[in-house]
């Protein structure tokens, strides 16, 4: 029990320095020392958006609206593939309700080359269909949405809108953005230093799905008003910004092309009217497709739809062969610049509402860290001298302990690259206490058994035997609780216990290996007869 | 050098003989804080309730414009505010509750605290934000639920290590305990109206974690009096272990006082609630351990057979043998 072989003092010696060189970086970090020299490259606990200032933001997206989606996708897929059939399938009183969509074959005879063309489209990603196809009195075929298929929409739909988030905050220019999926359909997204969301909400909560519409010159205006569409087309109204808000544009429901296709959108004026506009540029395919729109088109209108919402319906003049247009809509410099970002990034392929904000301004996480170091420097202090005032000799190992237990802590954190929150304090200082009463343990039980009348060698052999037993119990019960805490606990509750079953692992260590390795070391020396405890 | 001891040596205090009063009180203590939480309920914050909490400082004044802030916000249709002095004088915190008719509307949080903001700072210049926490009714709901589960899985593992480390009295007593600091932590909450924030379940899980250090540290204690001194009353032998722990109770609690008081009036105000929580807690933990959780083991019947294994085989041979051997000498 009181043996320790060279080797075992070498491996404590270097675990316990290793390990508290690995919080150098960090402490020189909090002094903002670091700045551009090497110490950068070296890993350092991260701080918490609680105390370095930033964004939180959790994104949601409502699975209804990719249902909503995926409805109207095969809608519109299902209608373009009888049309193309060869010969042509015609179909009838399509209805989509309940996330089913329906429709009639003229004629029951193209039931086989039907179902056919459907194949492709309802097959979907995973390895169950996306769609099941019914066919009901030999000729109304039904399309039901299965739950795998719906996941598996989702998933893909959350995957691509957490790389459009990216992209977007990235072009922002802010820096070290975390963006995470979470659950099913959520993204949670943090940024340091950005004190003031408001300009990263409003990047994020629009889809930013961009159309262009032949507009139909034959709808009569009242009707348009009325909100009555001719048959085949579809009404938008205009966006509040635009010059014509308030009114409406019947557009033309098939034949648009969309803006999925851009390699850039870029911010800048209208050389004639010095207005602020958008200037995108299409890849090939979809420059393609706008030189076909445009020179089939001349001098008819089209309107450029942004969210369901008209921006401006201007006149194709001439073929637009290019491949780059300029998009206007009564936009200001910032919100030319904010759609720019928008554009060149992809649209987002569902809506997302932020549903949990937080934000830090950094003069108050300033103000955390620091009130916090000086209450732990107060507490470190009375804490030292109750236990150097109590145990004399023995309290100092303690206390030696309870320094590179803090040390190990942090090096630990900053080694496994843990967050540091504000609450993440209040663990430190439970560590401590953790700390201080495994070594509270040792040495009580090492003054009853030196009154008990051993001598000091059995004393302390005795004391650290029969103390450690309530101490593993009692750290091992509170790092079951700490781990189920970092389990089912969310946000400043995960900061609060990964600070507390680190903490917990290194005061056992610090307390029972290091203070065990000092006492015996001394009293190997010097064989006192007597010990002050 | 003269060495302090906060505890004289062989203290003998009959801690167990008004053990029943004391356990009464503290059954009346629980019923009335669960009393409490059930008709006056807990004063959540925007973590569990949803809605707005917005942390301002006003730059060029002494003092935060409260009644006004009180009525701009108030004006705003979402129900009464609650508005604090949040550290400094000129600071101040806002709780906007989340309307009961949109609490299922995922963006309804965010939109009312862009109003709040967006007022306030029209109609005062040098507010300065300093920090926003918005929570949609949804995520309250799943972090009410996250929080209720934690505290439930921790309770229940940790009580089912100390029935496997212990013995199952040993493992209610322990439970029992627990339920009795997080009970009494509630009433306290609900009695006082404090904000109830995921922090705080993060205190009281170090509530139970320090509770349970003590409870653990007696049980030690008991479990090596009970093998030590076989014929002893029960009574008698948790009154000896408790007193034989005090030295090290009094100890490592006054030291966590230490460290934590200076937490709680110097350290930083987001913190306030949940060091608050836990210094009281100390108190709560350190008194269920020794009221509670010891003498619900005479009650469940705890004898000192409960951790002498019963004799094998072998054992019952040599002993045999060495009867013989000692029948024929």
């Amino acid at each position: 029990m009181l043996d320790f072989p060279l080797w075992k003092k070498i491996s404590l010696w270097s675990i316990a320095l290793l390990l508290a060189l690995l919080a150098v970086p960090s402490l020189l970090g909090a002094g903002g020392l670091t700045s551009g020299d090497a110490f950068e490259e070296l890993p350092q606990v991260n701080l918490g958006l609680d105390l370095a200032g930033g964004s939180h933001l959790l994104l949601e997206a409502s699975e209804a609206d990719v249902a909503a989606q995926r409805l109207e996708n095969i809608e519109e897929a299902v209608r373009l593939a009888m049309r193309n059939a060869e010969p042509r399938i015609r179909i009838g009183d399509i209805s989509t309700a309940d996330g089913e969509l329906s429709f009639i074959l003229d004629n029951p005879g193209d039931i086989d080359r039907a179902r056919e063309e459907l194949q492709p489209l309802i097959a979907g990603q995973g390895i169950t269909n996306e769609w099941d196809l019914e066919v009901i009195d030999t000729q109304r075929m039904v399309l039901t949405r299965t739950s795998a298929g719906l996941r598996t929409a989702i998933n893909t739909a959350m995957e691509a809108a957490a790389e459009v988030v990216r992209t977007r905050i990235d072009k922002l220019g802010t820096r070290e953005p975390t963006i995470i999926r979470q659950g099913t359909n959520r993204i949670v997204v943090q940024v340091p230093g950005l004190e003031d969301p408001e300009a990263l909400k409003e990047l994020l909560g629009e889809t930013a799905v961009l159309e262009f519409k032949l507009v139909d010159k034959n709808a009569l205006l009242t009707n348009v008003q009325a909100g009555i569409a001719p048959p085949g087309s579809q009404i938008f109204p205009y966006a509040e910004e635009s010059d014509r808000a308030g009114g409406f544009e019947a557009v033309k429901r098939l034949g648009g092309i969309r803006g999925d296709n851009l390699t850039d959108a870029s911010p800048g004026n209208d050389p004639q009217t010095n207005e602020p506009v958008v200037t995108i540029k299409f890849d090939s395919q979809g420059a393609t497709k706008f030189a076909k729109l445009s020179t089939e088109n001349v001098g008819e209108r089209f309107a450029i739809i942004l969210d369901g919402e008209v921006l401006s319906a201007p006149r194709f003049n001439e073929p637009i062969l290019g491949g780059s247009a300029q998009i206007s809509g009564g936009f200001t410099a910032e919100s030319a610049a904010k759609l720019s970002i928008q554009l060149s990034s992809g649209a987002l392929p569902v809506p997302l509402t932020v549903v949990e904000e937080r934000s830090v301004g950094a003069e108050l996480g300033a103000d955390s860290i620091r009130k916090g170091l000086i209450a732990m420097l107060i507490g470190s202090i009375a804490v030292i001298t109750l236990m150097m005032a109590t145990y004399g000799r023995f309290g100092v190992y303690a206390t030696a302990a309870l320094v590179f237990n803090l040390l190990i802590l942090l090096g630990v954190m900053a080694g496994i690259n843990a967050t540091l929150t504000l609450p993440g304090i209040a663990g430190f200082v439970l560590t401590v206490g953790a700390a201080v009463d495994a070594n509270v343990l040792i040495n009580e039980r090492i003054r009853e058994e030196r009154k008990r009348g051993r001598k000091v060698l059995p004393a302390v052999e005795i004391g650290y035997k029969e103390a450690s037993r309530a101490i593993w119990d009692a750290n091992i019960t509170n790092f079951i609780a700490g781990g189920l805490l970092f389990i089912f606990g969310s946000g400043p509750i995960k900061g609060f216990a990964i600070v507390l079953v680190i903490g917990l692992a290194t005061s056992v260590f610090s307390a029972l290996m290091l203070t065990r390795m000092w006492a015996v070391g001394w009293l190997r020396k010097t064989r006192p007869a007597d010990i002050n405890i | 050098m003269k060495l302090l001891k906060l505890v004289p040596a062989d203290t003998n205090i009959k801690f167990l003989k008004v053990r029943l009063p004391f356990f009464v009180v503290s059954v009346l203590l629980i019923a009335a804080s669960w009393g409490l939480v059930l008709t006056q309920g807990l004063n959540y914050g925007v973590d569990f309730a949803g809605g707005q909490e917005v942390r301002l400082t006003f730059e060029e004044r002494e003092e935060a414009p409260i009644p006004e802030l009180r009525e701009l916000v108030g004006g705003l249709g979402y129900g009464s505010p609650v508005v604090q002095t949040f550290g400094e004088a000129n600071q101040v915190s806002i709780r906007v509750p989340l309307p009961a008719e949109v609490e299922e509307t995922p963006g309804a949080a965010t939109e009312i605290g862009n109003q709040v903001i967006a007022t306030i700072s029209g109609e005062f210049a040098d507010a300065r934000t300093d920090g926003n926490d918005t929570v949609s009714g949804k995520v309250a709901g799943e972090f009410r639920q996250a929080a209720l589960l934690a505290l439930i899985a921790a309770m229940v593992a940790v009580a089912l290590y100390i029935w496997v480390r212990f013995e199952w009295q040993f493992g209610v007593g322990a439970l029992f305990a627990l339920f009795h600091d997080v009970s009494l932590t509630l009433g306290l909450f609900s009695l006082f109206q404090l904000e109830f924030s995921l922090q705080i379940i993060a205190a009281i899980l170090s509530i139970i974690g320090y509770s349970l250090n003590d409870t653990i540290v007696v049980y030690d204690r008991i479990r090596e009096n009970l093998k030590k001194f076989r014929k002893m009353p029960l009574p008698e032998l948790l009154d000896l272990s408790i007193n034989e722990t005090l030295a090290r109770t009094v100890m490592t609690s006054l030291t966590l006082l230490v460290a934590l008081l200076p937490l709680l009036f110097f350290g930083p105000e987001s913190l306030f609630g949940l060091v608050a929580a836990i210094t009281a807690g100390l108190f709560i933990g350190t008194y269920s351990s020794v009221y509670l959780a010891s003498p619900i083991l005479i009650w469940l019947g705890v004898t000192s057979d409960s951790f002498v294994p019963p004799e094998t085989a072998i054992e019952k041979q040599e002993k045999a043998a060495r009867d013989r051997a000692r029948g024929q000498v």
